[in-house]
């Protein structure tokens, strides 16, 4: 709701610039294509949600925005870009400038992502001097404060622990409170809450829902679950086999969803509010980017698909305000 | 079929004891199940739901003796088979299998997928080389593989095929109850819809009862007849599927529930409960869930509540259900 007013008040300001601009990113690993011509766009303050189930490119693709590939990753891009500077060559230097203080990222498991031998205090202190937000004096009154800020108890006493003497809803809000630090206008969080139980993956949506409003980042939530991406997402992009299928407003995807992959997905997800007799599986697997079906990807598990998708790769096409699915056949949304 | 359950369980626990750790210091023990009681009923599926560290996965272990449990009793077929060992526990492992939730760690990969589901067979004694064969065939079709899948290796497989050897392994020696730990868990949606319908008609074609463990309410609502909802060690709530799911009782439940990020209903914001789980090896005193609790009283930080009936087949452990359920020992 916010979202979408804030951003019918841009439209009508004459547009602002968008804060992250992907067009036509594709990456590959030894010649072979995990990320195939995605393009996407994220407002100040918007959360765009990418979904996916494994193997559809979706960590590849925030790994590749952020510079985080090894060298052995070929990236290209029309255009990548963040508040307008272009992310595609600028070298390791500037790129380590820019994360941390203009984008950050929070990972699935925040046990791998923290260094196990130093302290809390440390690892946030750390950030927080490398880009010169305060100086090694302040830096331990800061990092308390932001212990604070993303909810752990007695933070002071916190800042001398190791990260395995913390829960793991406990690291995953240190982790928060790094990615944070230098206050970042884009936070991509992949699978954040995926290692969490359900009580503790509230708290941390609550949790990253209030800094996102607070500081007006834009978010990019990365997740595999449906009903996550549905209650925090602005906007929500589905990939499948490296490519987006289809993307629009949160309520208009869950509402009406144009693509079979999308229908396909929603409808083989056992629902806690309602009884199900039978789930509605997509048959057959996601095939490997080694053995990709000609035309459209899904086409070997879709129900409709017919010779014309074997012969077309088929284009995005507008289904409906805002809303575009990658489907010779998509379910139109019908006007209202 | 009425009569005794197939499985009745009484007041199961385990305690785990951590080695001590110095002179005259005692070792640590902690109650990773505690006085749990339920039953499952002839072709029944019995869902046990709670977060990491309730007890859930080592009450299934216990249940098919791969561990074994420090009290109680667990009867199967009205039988005591708590303290079975030796060949009368191989025996009894015909009737009750497991399957595991990565199925990765738990086939041997360098045995082919035919190899490892007429594995039981063999360890068993069942049958000569061509009966195994030809149980191998049927197994092999009733879980949805192909006959040419049996010459390959665990690797050579997707993630949601992986489980349907998995299956075919537990059902080799056709069992009659089958526990699942997280069966589902490890797999995309798309491949998990598979594998829960898979789950759904073995289950009625060869009338197989199921305590089927998940951490994953919607697989619980979809599969399970009925619902035990564990915190720290206990059951909190057991009721039918549809009691559970519509008027849940217990806070715990109830905050559970209301976690769930749901499709469709849009952008929400979420009551969570605070703070973290206790610690198992040092749990609140009173009821275990007081310390995050949003009704707690007095009375929940000294006094355990215990299960008590609030509904036909619905029973739930929290001082707020009544002052009966407040003292002693309960219905």
């Amino acid at each position: 709701m916010l979202g979408t007013a804030r951003r019918a008040a841009a439209a009508k300001a004459g547009g602002e610039a968008p804060l992250l601009e992907v067009t036509r990113l594709s990456v590959a690993f030894s010649g072979l294509t995990v990320v195939d011509g995605v393009s996407l766009s994220l407002r100040e303050g918007e959360v765009l949600g990418i979904v996916g189930e494994s193997g559809s490119g979706k960590s590849v693709t925030a790994q590749a925005t952020m510079g985080l590939l090894p060298s052995s990753a070929r990236v290209t891009a029309d255009r990548l870009s963040l508040m307008g500077e272009t992310l595609l060559g600028i070298g390791e230097k500037r790129l380590q400038r820019l994360r941390g203080s203009a984008m950050s990222m929070i990972f699935q498991e925040p046990m791998t992502a923290l260094n196990p031998v130093l302290t809390i205090g440390r690892q946030i202190g750390e950030t927080l001097v490398r880009h010169g937000v305060v100086t090694q004096g302040q830096a331990r009154e800061r990092s308390a404060e932001l212990l604070a800020r993303v909810g752990i108890p007695s933070p002071r006493s916190k800042l001398d622990d190791y990260p395995h003497q913390l829960s793991g809803g406990m690291r995953q809000r240190v982790m928060i409170a790094i990615a944070i630090a230098c206050n970042p206008r884009l936070l991509f969080a992949d699978e954040p809450t995926t290692a969490l139980d359900v009580t503790i993956q509230a708290q941390i949506l609550e949790l990253l829902r209030e800094l996102q409003q607070e500081y007006r980042m834009g978010i990019v939530l990365i997740s595999h679950d449906l009903g996550v991406v549905s209650s925090f997402a602005d906007r929500v992009a589905v990939m499948y086999a490296g490519r987006i299928v289809e993307d629009a407003a949160a309520d208009a995807i869950f509402a009406r969803p144009a693509h079979p992959y999308t229908r396909g997905l929603l409808a083989s997800r056992p629902s806690a509010t309602h009884d199900v007799a039978r789930l509605t599986a997509i048959p057959g697997t996601v095939p490997p980017a080694f053995d990709l079906p000609s035309g459209c990807r899904f086409r070997t598990r879709c129900a409709q698909a017919d010779a014309a998708c074997a012969a077309t790769d088929p284009p995005r096409v507008v289904v409906g305000p805002a809303h575009g699915a990658a489907c010779l056949k998509p379910l139109l949304e019908t006007p209202a | 079929m009425t009569g005794e359950p197939l499985v009745r369980v009484r007041d199961l626990g385990k305690v785990f004891r951590s080695r001590a750790s110095g002179f005259l210091v005692p070792p640590l023990e902690t109650k990773a199940v505690d006085g749990v009681s339920f039953d499952i009923a002839r072709g029944e599926t019995l869902g046990l739901v709670g977060e990491s560290g309730c007890g859930k996965t080592t009450t299934g272990r216990m249940v098919v003796r791969l561990l074994d449990p420090s009290m109680g009793s667990i009867r199967f077929d009205g039988a005591e088979i708590s303290g079975l060992a030796g060949k009368a526990l191989r025996d009894l492992r015909r009737d009750l299998q497991i399957v595991f939730q990565d199925p990765m760690s738990s086939l041997n990969p360098r045995m082919t997928a035919g190899e490892l589901i007429v594995e039981p067979l063999v360890v068993h004694g069942v049958g000569d080389n061509a009966s195994r064969q030809k149980r191998l065939r049927e197994l092999i079709d009733i879980v949805g593989l192909l006959p040419h899948h049996a010459a390959r290796f665990p690797h050579e497989f997707s993630g949601g095929q992986r489980q349907r050897i998995g299956i075919a392994r537990a059902l080799a020696l056709s069992p009659r109850f089958l526990v699942l730990d997280e069966a589902v868990s490890a797999l995309d949606v798309s491949i998990q819809a598979q594998i829960l319908n898979l789950l759904q008609d073995l289950r009625a074609e060869l009338s197989l009862t199921y305590l089927f463990i998940s951490h994953d309410l919607g697989v619980i609502r979809f599969i399970c007849d009925r619902v035990a909802v564990m915190y720290l060690g206990e059951i909190v709530e057991i009721a039918d599927r549809a009691a559970l799911f519509a008027a849940p009782r217990h806070p715990y439940t109830q905050a559970l529930l209301a976690s769930i990020p749901e499709v469709g209903v849009g952008k929400r914001r979420f009551q969570p409960l605070t703070g973290d789980v206790p610690s198992a090896s040092n749990p609140p005193p009173g009821c275990r869930f007081n310390t995050r609790c949003p009704h707690v009283m007095d009375v929940c930080r000294s006094v355990r509540p215990k299960l008590a009936a609030v509904g036909a087949g619905h029973e739930a452990a929290c001082h707020l259900l009544g002052p009966a359920h407040q003292t002693g020992p309960a219905g």
